[in-house]
C-alpha cells in the first residue's frame, strides 16, 4: 500500500508573482545572448589591444595598428565557431598573456580585486552603524548652571514647534 | 638667460630654507615666551623684573624673526616667478641651448603652446608646481593678519613643502640644464597630443587643484602642532579647500574633455592611472567639504577631518609620484623619470611627521560625540564620508592592483574600465541616493513624518521618469526605451537617471519651501524670494546647486550605455549611416602647414534627408616630433555627439577610413561642470547680513519670536 501523496500547499500569490518575475528576467537576460554580433561586441569590450595603446580592443582606433585587426578577426572567428566566452578568453590569455583581459578574472588571487572593495563597503557600513548607535546611546552631557536638559517628549514638542514656525 | 633662471631657483631655495628654519625658531621662542610663568601681566610688570624683560625681549626677537621668515616666504614667490618667466622667455626665443626647451619646443610651434612649454615636460611642470605653491604661499602670507600665529605655522609647513620641490629642481630635474655639443637649429617639438587649446589651461587648473591642497594641509598640521583652540582654523581651511576643489574639479573635467577631443577613441575617461591619480584627492577633498560641516556645527569628527585633509594632500603628491616614477604604466605619463624615489621619500616623511604630531596631540582633538537619531544629517554625513572614502579606496586599489598582482602571482593583470564599472558604479549610485536624502534630513533628528512629507513627491517623480524611460519607444527618436534587464549598463543608466531626478526634485523642493517661507513673510515673488534665500545662506544653497550640477554630469555619464560606433572606408560619394545621421564623403585631401602636414576628409551630414552640417575630421603629422595625431570633428547637441575620426588612409587605394561615434548625452557632462563651478563660486560669496525675522506667535512659554536660522 502506498501512502497517499501529501497534497502540495498552494503557493502564495506573492511567491507566484516572484517566480514569474524571476522567469521573465531570466528570459529577457538570455534574449540576444546567442547573437554573434552582440557576443563579439561584449567580449571585444572585455579585452585590451596589446599594441601598447592601452585601449579596449574594439576601441583601438589607429590605422596600421599591428595587433588589433588580427585580434578582432580571431575574436570574430571564435564567436562564429560558437566557442564559449570562457574558451575565447582562455585562448586569448594563452596567446597574448593575462594583460589582454581588460579586468581581472574572478579566479584565484584576481578575485581579491573584486572582493576587497565590497568587503570594505560591508565592513565600513557596519562600522558606521556601530559608531552611530554608540554615539546615540551616550548619556547627554550635563549642562552647567543647574539647567535641566530638554529630552524626550518635551524636546519633540519644541522640535515640532520649530518646524512649524520655520516651515523648513 | 639660463644662468638667471638657475640663480633665481637657487635664491628661491635659500629663501625657502630661511623661511622654514627662521619660522620654526620664531615659533619655538614664541611658545617659550607664552609659557605660564613667563607671561608678563602688564608692560609695567615687564619693566619691573629682569626675568620678565628677558621674556619680552625673547618675544620681541621671535616676532621680528617670524616677520623675516614671512617676508622670505613672500620673496620666494618673486624668485620662483622670475625663474618661470625666464623659462617662458627662453621658449619664445627658441633658445635650444637649454635642453628642456630643445626637447619640448620647436621654431614653428604656435605662441600659446610655447607658453605651455612651461608645464609640458617634467622639469618645467615641477617648476610650475613650485610657482603655484609659492603663489598660494604669497597669498597666505599676505593675509597673515587673519590669525598671525596660525598663519605662521601654516607658512612654515608650506615652506617645508616648497623646499622639497625647489630641491628637486636644483638637484634632480633642473629646467635650465644646458645641452652639450653643437647648438641645434630646431627643437624636437611638443608632444602632438599636447598641441590642443585645452592643454594651455588644463594643466594649470589641475595643478592649482593639486598644489592648493597643500594649503588646507598646512593649516591642519599647523593647528595640530599648536593645539589650536576652537574651530576657526576649519573656517579658514574650508574656503581654501573650496577654491582648490573648484580648480581640481575644473582640471579633472578639462582633462576628460581633452581626452575626448584629442585622443580620438570616442570616450572621455579611460580609468588610466594618471586619471585615477587626479580623482583620488578629489574624492577625499569632497568628503572633507562635507564632514567639515559636522565639526563646524556639532564639534564632531575633529580627528577624522584632520586625516581627510592629510589624505587629500598626500594623495595629490601620490598622484605625481605615480605619474613621474613610471611604477605604474600609463598612456598619460608624459614625463617619466627617476625622480620617483624623491617623491617616495617625501611621502614617507610627510606621513611620519603627520602621524607623529597626530599621536602627540590627539587629545586636543577629542570631542564629545552625541547623536540623537540614526535618521539625522549627522548620520548621512558619516555614510557620505564612508562612500567617498570607499570610492577613493576602490580607485587606489584598482590602480595598484596590477603591481600587487605582479608581486603576489608573478604576472601583471589589466585593471580597466570593466573592473571599475563593476565595482565603482554601485558605490557611486549609493552616493547618489545619499545626495538625494542627506540634505533633507535635519540636524540631530528627523521625524518619519517629515521624511514622508519631504520625499513623497520627489520619489513619485523619480519613479515616473524611470517608468517613462522604460516605456518610451526608440522610434520616438529617444535613445532610451531602456530595458534594464537586457544589459547591466542599461540598469545602471536607468538607476542613475532616476536617482538624478530624485536629487533634482529634492533640491528644487528645498528652494521652493525656503522661498515660500520668505515670500510669505516679505510678500515678494517666489523667484525673488528664492534669490534672497540663496543670498542669505550661500553655502547651503550653493551646495545644492553643486549637487544639481553633479546630477547633470551623472546623466551625461549614464548616456554612455547608448553609444554606437561604426568604421568605414569612404571614397568620394560613399555613405555611412549611424543612428539618425547619414554621412556622405564629398572630398578628401591633404594640406601642409609650417608645424604639421594634415590629411582630412570633407563629409556632409544629413538628418531626416536634410543636410545639417559639413564635418572635417583631420589627421596631422607633426614634422618636428615625427608623430601623428588625430583631430576628431565633433558635432554636439543636447541629445548626442556625432564624433568623427579620420583614422588614416587605406594603403591599397588611398581612401580615407572614417570612424563615426554617436555618443549620447555627452554635452550634459560639460554643462554639469559649469553648474558645479557656478555653485561653488556662489558658496564662496558671503551671506547677506540680515536674518529673516519671523513674526511667530508666542507658544510654549516663549515670550518672543526668534530669528530663523537655516543650517548648512
Amino acid at each position: 500500500m502506498t501512502n497517499p501523496k501529501p497534497k502540495a500547499k498552494p503557493a502564495k500569490p506573492g511567491r507566484k508573482f516572484a517566480r514569474a518575475l524571476l522567469l521573465c528576467l531570466a528570459v529577457f537576460a538570455l534574449l540576444g545572448a546567442g547573437d554573434p554580433a552582440t557576443r563579439f561586441n561584449e567580449i571585444g569590450h572585455q579585452m585590451m589591444c596589446i599594441c601598447g595603446c592601452n585601449q579596449i580592443l574594439l576601441e583601438c582606433n589607429h590605422v596600421g595598428c599591428p595587433d588589433s585587426d588580427g585580434m578582432r578577426n580571431e575574436l570574430m572567428a571564435a564567436v562564429s565557431r560558437g566557442d564559449s566566452d570562457s574558451l575565447v578568453e582562455q585562448s586569448f590569455v594563452q596567446k597574448y598573456g593575462p594583460t589582454v583581459l581588460a579586468a581581472p578574472t574572478t579566479k584565484g588571487f584576481d578575485r581579491a580585486a573584486y572582493i576587497l572593495p565590497f568587503a570594505a563597503l560591508i565592513f565600513g557600513f557596519g562600522l558606521v552603524v556601530m559608531i552611530v548607535l554608540s554615539w546615540k546611546n551616550r548619556p547627554a552631557p550635563a549642562i552647567a548652571g543647574g539647567l535641566r536638559p530638554v529630552r524626550g517628549a518635551e524636546l519633540e514638542q519644541f522640535r515640532d514647534q520649530a518646524g512649524k514656525d520655520t516651515d523648513l | 638667460m639660463a644662468e638667471i633662471g638657475s640663480f633665481a631657483l637657487r635664491l628661491a631655495l635659500a629663501l625657502s630654507v630661511y623661511s622654514f628654519l627662521a619660522g620654526i625658531v620664531a615659533l619655538v621662542f614664541q611658545k617659550q615666551a607664552a609659557l605660564p610663568g613667563s607671561q608678563p601681566h602688564s608692560r609695567a610688570g615687564v619693566a619691573a623684573s629682569e626675568g620678565n624683560s628677558f621674556v619680552a625681549l625673547l618675544r620681541q626677537g621671535s616676532e621680528s624673526l617670524g616677520e623675516t621668515a614671512r617676508r622670505a616666504g613672500v620673496a620666494t614667490f618673486a624668485a620662483v616667478f622670475l625663474a618661470a618667466f625666464v623659462l617662458v622667455v627662453c621658449a619664445f626665443q627658441d633658445n635650444f641651448s637649454i635642453a628642456y626647451i630643445f626637447h619640448h619646443s620647436n621654431r614653428d610651434l604656435p605662441a600659446p603652446y610655447k607658453f605651455a612649454v612651461l608645464w609640458s615636460g617634467q622639469e618645467g611642470s615641477l617648476l610650475f608646481w613650485s610657482l603655484l605653491l609659492a603663489a598660494y604661499g604669497f597669498v597666505l602670507r599676505l593675509r597673515y593678519k587673519t590669525d598671525p600665529r596660525l598663519f605662521a605655522y601654516a607658512s612654515v609647513v608650506l615652506a617645508g613643502v616648497q623646499i622639497f620641490f625647489l630641491s628637486l629642481l636644483e638637484f634632480a630635474a633642473n629646467p635650465f640644464g644646458i645641452l652639450e655639443g653643437a647648438l641645434r637649429p630646431d627643437g624636437s617639438g611638443l608632444n602632438p597630443l599636447l598641441q590642443y587649446p585645452e592643454m594651455v589651461i588644463h594643466p594649470p587648473m589641475l595643478y592649482l587643484g593639486y598644489v592648493g591642497f597643500t594649503v588646507p594641509f598646512a593649516f591642519a598640521l599647523g593647528a595640530l602642532i599648536m593645539k589650536y583652540p576652537g574651530e576657526k582654523w576649519i573656517h579658514i581651511t574650508r574656503r581654501w579647500t573650496m577654491v582648490t576643489w573648484a580648480f581640481l574639479t575644473c582640471g579633472v573635467f578639462l582633462g576628460a574633455h581633452w581626452a575626448y577631443s584629442v585622443l580620438g577613441w570616442g570616450g572621455y575617461w579611460g580609468w588610466d592611472p594618471v586619471e585615477n591619480a587626479s580623482l583620488m584627492p578629489w574624492l577625499t577633498g569632497t568628503a572633507f567639504l562635507h564632514s567639515v560641516m559636522m565639526q563646524e556645527k556639532r564639534g564632531m569628527l575633529k580627528m577624522w577631518n584632520m586625516w581627510l585633509v592629510f589624505a587629500t594632500f598626500w594623495l595629490a603628491i601620490l598622484g605625481t609620484f605615480l605619474t613621474r616614477s613610471g611604477i605604474i604604466s600609463s598612456v598619460h605619463a608624459f614625463a617619466q623619470s627617476s625622480i620617483g624615489s624623491w617623491f617616495a621619500w617625501f611621502l614617507a616623511i610627510t606621513f611620519t611627521v603627520f602621524v607623529f604630531f597626530f599621536f602627540k596631540n590627539k587629545e586636543h582633538l577629542a570631542s564629545e560625540h552625541k547623536l540623537e537619531s540614526l535618521i539625522s544629517r549627522e548620520s548621512s554625513f558619516l555614510f557620505n564620508n564612508l562612500l567617498f572614502v570607499l570610492l577613493c579606496f576602490t580607485v587606489l586599489w584598482g590602480t595598484w592592483f596590477p603591481k600587487i598582482s605582479e608581486l603576489v602571482q608573478g604576472n601583471k593583470v589589466t585593471v580597466g574600465g570593466p573592473f571599475y564599472n563593476r565595482v565603482a558604479i554601485p558605490v557611486a549610485l549609493l552616493l547618489l541616493i545619499l545626495t538625494a536624502v542627506g540634505p533633507l534630513l535635519a540636524w540631530r533628528k528627523t521625524s518619519l513624518e517629515s521624511l514622508k512629507r519631504n520625499f513623497l513627491w520627489p520619489t513619485v517623480g523619480a519613479l515616473a521618469v524611470a517608468i517613462f524611460l522604460m516605456i518610451t519607444p526608440q522610434s520616438w527618436g529617444s535613445p532610451f526605451g531602456l530595458k534594464p534587464w537586457q544589459d547591466i549598463s542599461y540598469f545602471y543608466s536607468l538607476m542613475a537617471i532616476a536617482l538624478s531626478v530624485l536629487v533634482t526634485l529634492t533640491v528644487a523642493s528645498e528652494f521652493y519651501r525656503g522661498g515660500r517661507v520668505i515670500s510669505k513673510h516679505t510678500g515678494q515673488g517666489m523667484f525673488a524670494s528664492m534669490v534672497q534665500l540663496t543670498h542669505r545662506n550661500t553655502r547651503r544653497y550653493g551646495g545644492y546647486i553643486v549637487h544639481f550640477g553633479v546630477v547633470v554630469v551623472i546623466i551625461g555619464f549614464a548616456g554612455s550605455a547608448f553609444n554606437q560606433d561604426k568604421e568605414q572606408e569612404m571614397a568620394n560619394g560613399d555613405k555611412l549611416t549611424i543612428g539618425s545621421y547619414t554621412l556622405i564623403c564629398r572630398s578628401y585631401t591633404d594640406d601642409d602647414a609650417p608645424n604639421y602636414a594634415s590629411e582630412w576628409a570633407l563629409l556632409d551630414v544629413y538628418k531626416g534627408g536634410k543636410q545639417i552640417d559639413t564635418m572635417t575630421p583631420v589627421r596631422r603629422f607633426y614634422k618636428a616630433s615625427q608623430q601623428t595625431s588625430t583631430m576628431p570633428d565633433i558635432r554636439s547637441t543636447l541629445n548626442e555627439d556625432l564624433y568623427l575620426v579620420f583614422e588614416g588612409l587605406n594603403p591599397d587605394n588611398g581612401h580615407p577610413i572614417i570612424k563615426a561615434h554617436l555618443n549620447a548625452l555627452v554635452m550634459w557632462i560639460w554643462l554639469g561642470v559649469w553648474i558645479i563651478l557656478g555653485g561653488t563660486v556662489l558658496a564662496l560669496v558671503p551671506n547677506a547680513p540680515a536674518p529673516v525675522r519671523a513674526a511667530v506667535p508666542a507658544r510654549l512659554g516663549q515670550p518672543e519670536a526668534a530669528p530663523v536660522a537655516t543650517g548648512d
